[in-house]
């Protein structure tokens, strides 16, 4: 599986998303290079989600071309949609569990679908895949609704995984967890992202997981994306960027930043 | 070449840097999740020893990921577990930190689907237990919240400026003028279909004309108010349980609560009463509307003309005939609103809970509102209405 470092997995030039009589997006481009982790900011309403959205096809832009993998996104056929679509995953927001089947149940959907597994194996890839996003074994016979919200966020990157994607997209992964849970996630991605080589798209607010684990990060300005690594955001003066970063919270997050990860590994998860 | 060969050879002791008497397994090719199937079913038809030394020779692995990772790990701990000793050979640096990854989770037995206990006779016996109980359960409570709701309506009574008016009008549109056509419709069918099929059998006696007298007592007595309730359970009482329990989702009541504002006070009080003031007016509407329908279907397929209609009409029932079908209405609407309110507060906080509660609420109102009909038949022919 050797690459290139520099091979854009994602490549978005000149995105237009409208809504009604709102402009969201004006001409939004972006690369995501195989196997970093980008972290997508931007104050609310900026169009983060939809980003996220229209590059897994929920969502159709205005204009704009979307290549992953090397083919454009918007004209596939419908088999070619179907194989690009194993080859990533999605984590929504709750983890968007379906609800009447349990943890494993939910992580064999993608396998069922995809491929004619016979039932022990599957089986053993679902549990396997449980204790993988570190949730306990009994888990896996739990519904969506016998489980805390970090342990739903777990699941629900359980069945983004299933497939072994090459891609996960990540909607604020850490949000609504306790500052333990959002840590352990986060040494949850570096540690797949490492071993399994994962690119990681990831739309977040937490600035933590941003200095803990992204390589670079897009930020959403006027109807535009800037990106570049976190010391390049640091020393840019656009008012948004610099509230953000040097605001009170950005300064707290940023020089404990790295020392926080280091301890928050230390912790068992 | 096979995405995928496996074979277990005796390694010749003499060459260099083999362990002699070792049982070797390759792998090769391609250890994916769209080759799992095939690498599954060749590693389970392979006789594993027992008590040997056996060493994995993964040079051949071209690709790999978690999915033939677990593959590899599974087949060297089942190894293990029949009383092997398991080397790995020749791993691509590269595949190392997937495996570990895969390692450090340790080898998970998959948990067994269990039987669901009411497939059981013991479950089966227990579901008619736990439904009894929870039976009880729920009638208590919904008397809890009748008697909630009567005191508040008698405090009301002391303090009448309580009365959320704004409150109620708007439930009095949205339960009573809103739902004017689609009750109104629906009965005006009924009477079509009821003119019909009565005119059918009546016919074979020659007794035609008795289609009115048929369609004044069903209609009045009985059809025109029990379908008003059954269509304003469908249509007010389910929204009444979505509109609460959305509310209870989205934390509304608590912060009712905490603002000092009574619940009961705001949000049962005013559609209860609304409910209860216009259902009458919707029952003598619909009944209204299907003796209009009986009538053009009389007229249309008996030729009795509509003068004639009317004065059957005036024999056929009498003084109290409306009256013994509109008095029912106000208690279908105390019911239908207690329940749909009720329902509402039990939402727990999720939306698959609303849903839930709103189908339970429909059911339960119809159910409460047919008893309801039954127990006034019973007590208005001791009476001899």
């Amino acid at each position: 599986m050797a690459s290139e470092p520099d091979e854009a997995i994602i490549r978005v030039r000149g995105l237009v998303n409208r809504f009604g009589a709102q402009t969201v997006h004006d001409g939004v481009d972006l690369d995501v290079r195989r196997g970093e982790v980008l972290g997508v900011v931007g104050g609310s309403g900026t169009g983060k989600s939809v980003l996220l959205r229209t590059i897994v096809g929920l969502n159709r832009p205005a204009a704009g071309t979307i290549e992953v993998f090397g083919r454009n996104v918007l004209e596939l056929e419908e088999q070619e949609w179907h194989d690009i679509e194993r080859r990533w995953g999605v984590l929504f927001q709750d983890g968007a569990l379906f609800s009447s089947l349990t943890v494993a149940q939910n992580i064999e959907v993608p396998l069922k679908e995809h491929y004619r597994m016979p039932l022990r194996l599957m089986d053993e890839i679902a549990a396997y895949k449980v204790g993988m996003v570190g949730l306990p074994e009994e888990a896996g016979d739990k519904f969506p609704s016998q489980l805390s919200g970090g342990m739903r966020k777990r699941a629900g990157l359980a069945r983004a995984l299933s497939l072994d994607p090459e891609i996960v997209f990540l909607d604020e992964p850490t949000a609504g967890l306790d500052p333990i849970a959002a840590a352990s996630f986060d040494q949850l991605i570096r540690d797949l992202k490492s071993s399994l080589g994962l690119t990681v798209f990831m739309v977040t607010h937490d600035l933590d997981s941003l200095f803990a684990i992204c390589d670079r990060v897009a930020v959403l300005v006027d109807k535009k994306v800037r990106v570049g690594t976190l010391d390049q955001h640091l020393r840019d003066d656009h008012p948004w960027i610099r509230s953000y970063f040097h605001g009170p919270r950005g300064r707290a997050a940023h020089p404990a930043g790295t020392e926080a990860g280091q301890e928050a590994a230390a912790v068992p998860a | 070449m096979a995405p995928v060969t496996i074979d277990a050879v005796e390694e010749p002791a003499d060459r260099p840097g083999a362990e002699s008497g070792a049982l070797v397994l390759r792998a090769a090719g391609e250890w994916l999740i769209s080759t799992a199937v095939e690498v599954d079913r060749d590693l389970r038809e392979i006789a594993l020893p027992q008590g040997r030394r056996v060493v994995m020779d993964l040079s051949g692995l071209r690709r790999i990921d978690t999915s033939g990772a677990w593959l590899v790990l599974r087949t060297e701990h089942l190894l293990q577990a029949r009383g092997n000793t398991v080397a790995i050979r020749n791993l691509a640096p590269s595949f190392e930190p997937l495996l570990d990854q895969v390692r450090a989770r340790g080898v998970l037995e998959p948990v067994p689907h269990p039987v669901p206990v009411h497939h059981t006779l013991r479950g089966f016996v227990g579901r008619i237990g736990a439904a009894t109980i929870g039976l009880g359960g729920r009638s208590y409570h919904i008397l809890g919240f009748i008697g909630l709701v009567t005191e508040r309506s008698f405090e009301l009574v002391r303090n009448p400026r309580r009365l959320r008016l704004t409150a109620m009008i708007v439930q009095m549109e949205q339960t009573g003028v809103n739902a004017l056509p689609i009750v109104g419709l629906l009965a005006f069918l009924i009477g079509v279909v009821f003119a019909y099929q009565g005119s059918d059998q009546l016919r074979r006696f020659g007794a035609e004309i008795y289609t009115v007298n048929l369609l004044g007592i069903a209609i009045l007595r009985e059809l025109g108010v029990l379908l008003t309730a059954i269509i304003i359970a469908g249509r007010s009482g389910s929204a009444f349980t979505a509109q609460i329990g959305t509310m209870q989702v989205n934390e509304e009541i608590d912060a009712l609560r905490t603002l000092g504002l009574d619940p009961v006070q705001v949000l049962v009080i005013p559609r209860l009463l609304g409910l209860v003031l216009t259902m009458p007016l919707l029952a003598i509407f619909a009944d209204a509307m299907g003796m209009l329908g009986g009538c053009l279907m009389s007229w249309a397929a008996l030729g009795i003309s509509i003068p004639q209609f009317l004065e059957q009409l005036q024999s056929a029932i009498g003084q109290w005939t409306l009256w013994v079908g509109v008095i029912k209405a106000p208690f279908f609407a105390w019911i239908i609103a207690l329940i749909g309110c009720y329902e509402g507060f039990n939402v727990s906080r999720s939306a698959e809970s609303v849903g839930q509660q709103t189908t339970l609420s429909v059911v339960e109102s119809i159910f409460l509102v047919i008893v309801t009909d039954a127990a006034f038949s019973i007590a208005f022919s001791l009476l001899h209405v």
